[in-house]
């Protein structure tokens, strides 16, 4: 009997602002406890919320690249309940008039490894995801319960942070869609600029929605795994709560309906609380806030600051630049990869596909070996252009172009070749390909001196191959190329050689 | 010199004929001789005062001076007032100094007023006679076994026993009107957004307006000049020209159209009240203002609606009132939810946790729709019953209150008796207009008591308050309740 399993995600965006959502009390990471915590920020009495109309700008933003509807009158309100890193006694929320409505994000599926439930389908696939909307609140500070001798200690620097609650339909059926609308989402929020998507410091934590049924039936109880902050943890998560529930199931129990932690330790997930004791928030408007109107003009004015969005550039990469959609979906998998990818195509017009080979090839794995981002690679993207062009000129073999790559990543070496201009990294690509003697030889006269060289070596080869054995072709070119450095320009080479072994 | 007006304590100053710190030692010589028996301040700071005063002196000498420069004036003990100590009247924060200035303590600052001390007041500003402060009730000057009204009772007491210039008060349902009727005083709630709310501690913020309470209409008018103005850190301060209220106030009343609710003058009104009232009304017609009856149909609701929105709103503004940061903490607590039991059950009064209590059941899952929302709903039915009577007269009338001032304890374990004597004054406050009442006379004396003081209330359009100063400085200078005072206590 096979179980589906149903998952939908909220995730908490930190919003980039450089202030608070209702005051001017700053927003930097890691500051000494309550030192950006002003009089709002710690709710004095008879103090009160104003709006920071970059939070909304962000939402706006958001929304439009989810396709998503823009209210335009939402409205905060009041979300009661006492906790002593919550100041106020209430948190201020939207409710039942969020800023952003129904919207919808399109992921790559890519099978995770040990991943059961994806298994059978190890291809990877297009899905579309429901987003039931998106909301503007204000976060809660920290609680240390360390270095307290048994007390608890209270920082307020996150109190009244930015944050943009994204909710998901429960459209994913498996950790790796879930894992998939996360790193979308992830990779969304950093491109049109409104979270810096740090998970280590809490800037996206995901909270998942986990249930399971039989295909066709009704929604199962679901339980809410809280606070996820890395897309490794999400999905062993997942996989761990959703086979709890099926053997509970399997074994005569019931699901109840609960918030439960991820252990990292463990690998399992542990139930904190029970819906049946959840709070009454009491939710009502803010009386201190005015409804948030935007209006079309507002929603334009945000519009004409929207960079062109990832599922935009893989279509454009597909239909104009003539890329598979693999290559259109990794080049895009994060905005600076496809700036990079961008002004390098720039440079070197009409070599998209070497463009995405080197970035996918060489460029790729080299960061992931140094454990690198692409804003951090030493090569320039007017660099590997120059490169690229040396290759289709033939200046230099792809071989001797992987050499002069290697140089390039040393950034001391990177670094002396600068410049804006094409002609200034065109002189100093020429430089160090002249000085490591890397020029590929395409005079015909070297080339045929060489190969009557190979052939008089290996006679008894040579006389193999004329009875019939091709294979050793191959052998031949790789003489040749060794005898050259690697120089012999490839193309010329092979007929010169098919031409003299002929006889 | 403690029955001149602002304007007449102003040229004073400004001719140095007395000097800020003289008129300051003058006033906080007189508190520390009779608040031991009225009890209208909670707090003074000789120190902090006269050091104003001082400022305020060399900024007379320099010719710099404002209309209120030098002037002390009282603040209702609900606005923050940098190195004051703020208490809202209650336990929860007897010991919280505030480190921040309240909007309007700013503005009083920035024109050089002295601030002479923080006024007794309700707790939290729930309470119509002051007997709910947990630093004990303020008597009225007039007798000092009746209540002075509330919440803004210690700032109306002030006022009429000459122990301050002038005072601020603030109004949620009734509490700068209330108390200035029944001490014998006149007192302005502006329309809501006038007055910044920032500092200004929180009771209902949907419905709370700062506003000045004084002897006279033009005195309100000078004290409304130094209040009102935008303040981007108030999201529901609205953004005005800033005006001049005094500029009005010659003007004649002819053709003036008054309005008379007929439900403000029906059962429930007591009759002296009624008298002194009509007199007033009477008294308006001679000076050439003609009577348009008018309905006020939904005002029925005013006091139900009321006790269901203030609450609501009250028990989520004093959330943050947790023993946590600031503000009272029990000594004893065996862990977190005992500390907020305890800390609270300690700091708040009975009234405040009543309010608490109806506030966080209104707001609750399953009570909501027929609670809270269904009061917003009747909320906009009485708004819009005022502004269809504003279609045929141009100021509304009736009284402030429905009794003259009652005897101390008299209606402490009766709360909706309590709330009733709001029942004139809640429907401006849901409505958000301005309203304003002056002394119109008093009830019969009986018993040996003297007769107490009545109030008139003037109820004007949005953002009219122009014409309500208007009409009360010219029934002010056709008669001579306002300038009555106490006997000498």
């Amino acid at each position: 009997m096979t179980w589906e399993i149903v998952i939908g995600l909220e995730v908490h965006a930190q919003l980039s602002t450089s202030s608070k959502i209702f005051c001017g009390a700053p927003t930097a990471f890691g500051a000494e406890p309550n030192t950006q915590a002003d009089a709002v920020s710690i709710a004095l009495p008879g103090v009160l919320p104003v709006l920071n109309k970059g939070a909304v700008e962000r939402a706006i933003k958001f929304g439009l690249a989810v396709g998503a509807h823009i209210a335009p009158r939402s409205v905060f309100a009041r979300k009661n309940y006492f906790y002593p890193d919550l100041p106020k006694g209430y948190q201020i929320s939207q409710f039942d008039l969020p800023v952003v409505g129904q919207g919808a994000l399109t992921i790559q599926v890519e099978p995770l490894s040990g991943d059961a439930a994806s298994a059978g389908s190890a291809q990877a696939y297009e899905k579309v995801v429901r987003i039931t909307r998106a909301h503007l609140e204000e976060d809660a500070g920290k609680s240390l319960h360390e270095d307290f001798h048994g007390m608890t200690g209270i920082d307020l620097n996150r109190a009244g942070t930015p944050l943009l609650e994204i909710v998901s339909e429960p459209d994913m059926r498996s950790a790796a869609e879930a894992v998939a609308y996360a790193k979308t989402l992830h990779s969304l929020v950093r491109w049109i600029g409104i979270c810096d998507g740090n998970m280590q410091e809490g800037s996206f934590r995901c909270d998942v929605n986990v249930s399971v049924r039989r295909p066709g039936e009704p929604l199962g109880t679901r339980r809410e795994i809280k606070n996820l902050n890395s897309f490794k943890f999400m999905q062993q998560a997942i996989d761990y709560e959703a086979q709890w529930q099926i053997d509970t199931i399997e074994n005569g129990g019931k699901i109840h309906q609960a918030t439960v932690l991820f252990n990292p330790d463990t690998g399992e997930t542990l139930a904190m609380r029970s819906k049946e004791e959840a709070h009454d928030y009491r939710y009502f408007p803010d009386p201190d806030l005015l409804p948030l109107d935007i209006s079309e003009e507002w929603k334009e004015q945000v519009r004409a600051t929207l960079p062109e969005l990832p599922q935009a550039k893989q279509t454009r990469y597909v239909n104009e630049l003539g890329l598979s959609a693999y290559d259109a979906s990794t080049l895009t998998a994060s905005r600076e990869m496809a700036d990079f990818f961008e002004a390098a195509l720039a440079k070197a017009p009409g070599q998209a596909k070497l463009c995405a080979n080197w970035i996918q090839g060489e460029i790729s794995a080299r960061l992931n070996r140094e454990n690198k981002n692409i804003t951090d690679a030493p090569i320039k993207p007017i660099q590997l252009a120059v490169l690229i062009g040396r290759i289709v000129d033939g200046t230099i073999s792809n071989s001797a172009a992987k050499q002069i790559f290697d140089h390039l990543w040393t950034p001391s070496v990177a670094e002396l070749i600068i410049g804006d201009s094409l002609e200034e990294v065109t002189r100093g690509i020429y430089t160090l390909i002249e000085a490591k003697g890397l020029k590929q030889v395409s005079d015909s006269g070297a080339i045929e001196a060489l190969v009557d060289e190979i052939i008089a070596a290996n006679a008894d080869k040579v006389a193999e191959y004329r009875s019939g054995k091709d294979k050793l072709f191959g052998f031949f070119v790789g003489l040749a190329m060794k005898a050259s450095k690697g120089k012999a320009n490839p193309a010329q080479l092979n007929d010169v050689l098919k031409r003299k072994l002929a006889g | 010199m403690l029955n001149s007006s602002l304007q007449q304590l102003g040229s004073a100053l400004r001719a140095r004929k007395i000097s800020s710190v003289e008129l300051t030692r003058l006033y906080l010589d007189r508190i520390a001789a009779l608040n031991p028996v009225l009890n209208a301040y909670i707090t003074t700071n000789a120190e902090a005062s006269l050091a104003q005063a001082r400022d305020a002196d060399a900024r007379l000498a320099a010719g710099t001076a404002d209309a209120l420069t030098g002037i002390p004036v009282a603040q209702k003990d609900i606005f923050c007032a940098k190195g004051w100590r703020t208490t809202c009247g209650s336990k929860m924060l007897a010991n919280f100094v505030s480190p921040y200035d309240a909007h309007v303590i700013e503005q009083f600052n920035n024109v050089g007023a002295v601030n002479l001390g923080k006024t007794n007041m309700d707790e939290f500003a729930m309470g119509s006679s002051n007997e709910t402060s947990y630093f004990g009730a303020v008597k009225n000057p007039y007798s000092q076994d009746a209540v002075p009204g509330g919440s803004s009772g210690g700032s109306a007491c002030a006022v009429a026993a000459r122990l301050c210039a002038a005072a601020t008060g603030t109004d949620t349902g009734g509490s700068i009107r209330q108390p200035a009727a029944l001490c014998g005083i006149s007192g302005l709630k502006p329309t809501y957004g006038t007055v910044s709310r920032y500092g200004m501690i929180a009771f209902a913020s949907s419905l709370d307006q700062a506003g000045p309470m004084a002897r006279s209409a033009e005195d309100l008018a000078l004290m409304l000049n130094v209040m009102t103005g935008f303040d981007e850190r108030d999201s529901t301060s609205l953004q005005r020209a800033k005006e001049d209220y005094a500029r009005d106030l010659a003007k004649p009343l002819d053709g003036l159209r008054i309005g008379l609710p007929k439900e403000f003058f029906a059962e429930g009104l007591s009759n002296d009240v009624a008298q002194a009232v009509n007199a007033a009304i009477a008294e308006y017609k001679k000076l050439g203002a003609s009577i348009v009856e008018i309905s006020l149909p939904n005002s029925r609701l005013s006091v139900p609606v009321y006790y269901v929105l203030a609450p609501a709103e009250a028990s989520s503004n004093l959330s943050r009132f947790d023993g946590v940061r600031y503000g009272y903490r029990a000594p004893e607590y065996s862990d977190l939810t005992d500390m907020y039991e305890k800390s609270r059950a300690q700091g708040f009064g009975a009234e405040v946790k009543r309010r608490i209590m109806i506030g966080t059941y209104v707001l609750s899952h399953g009570y909501y729709d027929a609670y809270y929302l269904q009061a917003q709903k009747i909320r906009r039915l009485i708004a819009q019953d005022f502004t269809d009577a504003f279609r045929q007269c141009d100021v509304i009338m009736g009284p402030t209150s429905p009794s003259t001032a009652f005897k101390l304890g008299e209606k402490g374990d009766d709360p909706v008796q309590m709330y009733l004597s709001d029942i004139y004054t809640i429907a401006v406050n849901l409505a958000g207009l301005p309203g304003m009442s002056i002394p119109c006379g008093f009830g019969a004396a009986n018993n040996g008591n003297p007769g107490m003081p009545v109030g008139l209330q003037i109820i004007g359009n949005y953002f009219d308050e122009v014409r309500m100063l208007n009409v009360a400085h010219q029934y002010q200078l056709a008669t001579d309740w306002h300038s009555r005072a106490p006997q000498e206590l």
